[in-house]
């Protein structure tokens, strides 16, 4: 009985969580009542999603542990704090904008009668990636990367019998579940282990004597297998490219941000919760013994960041070096988690909530001009910005910003990296990050360059983007320009949130 | 008569999780694929009932390995449904020839 009372009790915390399960169930059930309204589904989704955000702002600041697993544990399966908060309201959020693309999206348009279907995965993938925001036990964490990729795979090729999706969900579903099953097979030396799947039973029996560090090191790396997957860290990226250039425009922006924030989520709470000890007056965590985390976060974090950048320097389609982009930036997040401390994971927040904006805006400008005529090529784009003005300076803004310019937002995230960076000693990590910015200058600004300095031939089109996309372009990329300059209230949040439960 | 121990669990597992591995490099046929990574998800679920049985940890490993066994199926049916699309559009479950995005 006992146990019945712990989880009805635990129940309470999963508000959000539940508004967005009864969201999936009324979304498919609509679609199974009402055949002909096909149009309504998204707009039932986004007022799911607006009950979910409120619910997540009432338990902004809120730290509570629940799912006990064992009589008398500290954490139990479930964690809510500040820190998972935050980023549930950053996929919230990036669901409400991604809905929007969805619905003016011609390649979503193109297969109305299947939105029921699409919209239901979505939903099962926000609940995933909210799952593993919280996740603390490798248990919860392995249903909810599965729940959140099983949604994806079916999303990338969403449109059937087109040669590409098909080829981009095959290969997103074989490199997910080997990923996931190796990251399954890491679980189990580490239950091996230790006798848990708890993070925190493990964290708090790390330290015990006669432990084998080799079986440690290794389980360590294969479940570093199933999370580099998520977050697309070399060398685990090569479905990347392939997936977000094959799923439709608003899967691939969705996959680049929300999963991308569910996944380091995953990565931070894995580190910080299972396999620091405490932390020091400076907020520096202290790790387990043995295990040499730090060493191959920093490699990580370098071949994520110099590999991401170099290659997206010679592509000619839009979504595919957006998608080199993004590994990139993937790689400046895992290198602020280097540092070990607080700080990386204000920088993290930070970085994030700019990200959001800058990386959606991108895409966003991507499918409007796709919309209008069918292509991503870069030699598409030439003289845009003279035929097409405010696609060009928006467009223009989120390059800009991601580039990290000053004084765009994207320039303020990557500082807040940097300064943790140098505040932990690591100058030369720092330096090869500075480094990688500038090298991602060039193939932002070869964007640039095509759609002001290169003539507008008769293939040039004038789009006029309907007014939904107008006002979201505008709504994205105003905060952009805000934030670079008025940052302190994303930063003030963001410093309120760097709380995890367990230190 | 050798008593069967812990050990010799582990090393079966050891071998599933290589030749899973092995059939997803090697083989060419989606369905081959998708049966080398059912081998990677059992040789783990092989860990986990091994260590709880002989670790004493309680049940906490069975339950997870039956988990593991229905996600194993949910993947298997999405797996099966974008293959069955991919012979749709290809006419052919040819992984190495499926290759019309570029590299």
């Amino acid at each position: 009985m006992n146990n019945l009372s712990n989880f009805i009790g635990s129940l309470s915390i999963i508000k959000p969580e539940i508004a967005i399960a009864i969201s999936l169930v009324v979304v498919l059930i609509f679609d199974l009542i009402f055949k002909e309204k096909k149009t309504i589904i998204p707009y039932i989704g986004i007022a799911g999603l607006v009950v979910t955000f409120f619910l997540l702002i009432a338990q902004f600041g809120q730290t509570h542990a629940g799912f006990f697993t064992s009589p008398g544990a500290k954490i139990g399966m479930f964690a809510l704090d500040p820190f998972s908060t935050f980023l549930k309201l950053i996929i919230v959020i990036t669901s409400i904008i991604v809905i929007i693309m969805s619905i003016s999206s011609d390649e979503i348009k193109s297969v109305t009668q299947r939105s029921g279907e699409y919209y239901t995965l979505m939903f099962g993938m926000i609940l995933g990636m909210m799952f593993l925001t919280s996740a603390t036990d490798f248990l919860l964490i392995y249903v909810s990367v599965e729940l959140m990729s099983l949604s994806s795979y079916v999303l990338a090729g969403f449109l059937k019998q087109q040669k590409r999706p098909a080829e981009s969900s095959l290969k997103y579903v074989i490199y997910g579940s080997v990923s996931s099953g190796i990251m399954l097979f890491g679980i189990s030396l580490i239950y091996g282990l230790y006798g848990t799947t708890n993070l925190a039973a493990i964290a708090s029996a790390g330290n015990i004597q006669g432990f084998n560090y080799i079986t440690m090191t290794v389980a360590s790396i294969l479940v570093f297998v199933g999370i580099g997957y998520k977050i697309s860290a070399v060398p685990f990226h090569f479905w990347t490219p392939d997936v977000y250039e094959g799923a439709p425009l608003p899967i691939t922006a969705y996959l680049s941000v929300a999963s991308k924030a569910a996944g380091f989520a995953f990565l931070v709470r894995v580190i910080q919760l299972g396999f620091a000890t405490g932390s020091d007056s400076h907020g520096f965590w202290e790790m387990i013994s043995g295990v040499d985390w730090r060493t191959f976060i920093i490699l990580i974090a370098i071949l994520t960041m110099s590999v991401g950048n170099l290659v997206a320097l010679w592509q000619d389609n839009l979504k595919r070096l957006l998608a080199y982009s993004s590994i990139a930036h993937a790689g400046y997040l895992i290198a602020a988690l280097a540092a070990f401390s607080n700080e990386s994971i204000l920088a993290i927040l930070v970085y994030f909530v700019f990200y959001m904006l800058m990386n959606l805006g991108a895409f966003y400008t991507v499918m409007v001009v796709r919309n209008k005529i069918g292509s991503e090529d870069i030699n598409d784009y030439d003289g845009l910005g003279r035929t097409s003005p405010l696609l060009g300076v928006v467009f223009g803004i989120f390059l800009f910003s991601l580039a990290g310019v000053p004084p765009f937002a994207g320039f303020i995230g990557k500082l807040y990296i940097f300064v943790a960076l140098v505040d932990a000693k690591l100058i030369a990590l720092a330096v090869i990050g500075l480094l990688n910015a500038t090298l991602s200058v060039y193939y932002y600004m070869r964007i640039m360059k095509h759609m002001y300095f290169n003539k507008p031939n008769e293939m040039t089109p004038s789009i006029e983007a309907p007014v939904l996309d107008k006002t979201m372009l505008i709504i994205l990329a105003v905060p952009t320009l805000l934030f670079g300059i008025f940052f302190q209230t994303i930063v003030h949040l963001a410093q309120q949130s760097v709380h995890l439960l367990g230190l | 008569m050798a008593h069967v121990g812990l050990t010799h669990f582990l090393i079966l597992s050891a071998i599933l999780f290589s030749l899973g591995i092995y059939a997803i490099v090697v083989r060419k046929n989606a369905i081959m694929v998708m049966m080398g990574i059912e081998l990677v998800l059992n040789s783990a679920n092989i860990n986990f009932i091994a260590f709880s049985h002989f670790g004493n940890y309680g049940i906490s490993g069975q339950i997870v390995s039956l988990v593991v066994i229905i996600l194993a199926a949910a993947e298997a049916a999405v797996a099966l449904a974008i293959v069955l699309n991919l012979f749709k559009t290809y006419s052919h479950i040819n992984v190495d020839e499926v290759n019309k995005l570029k590299e």
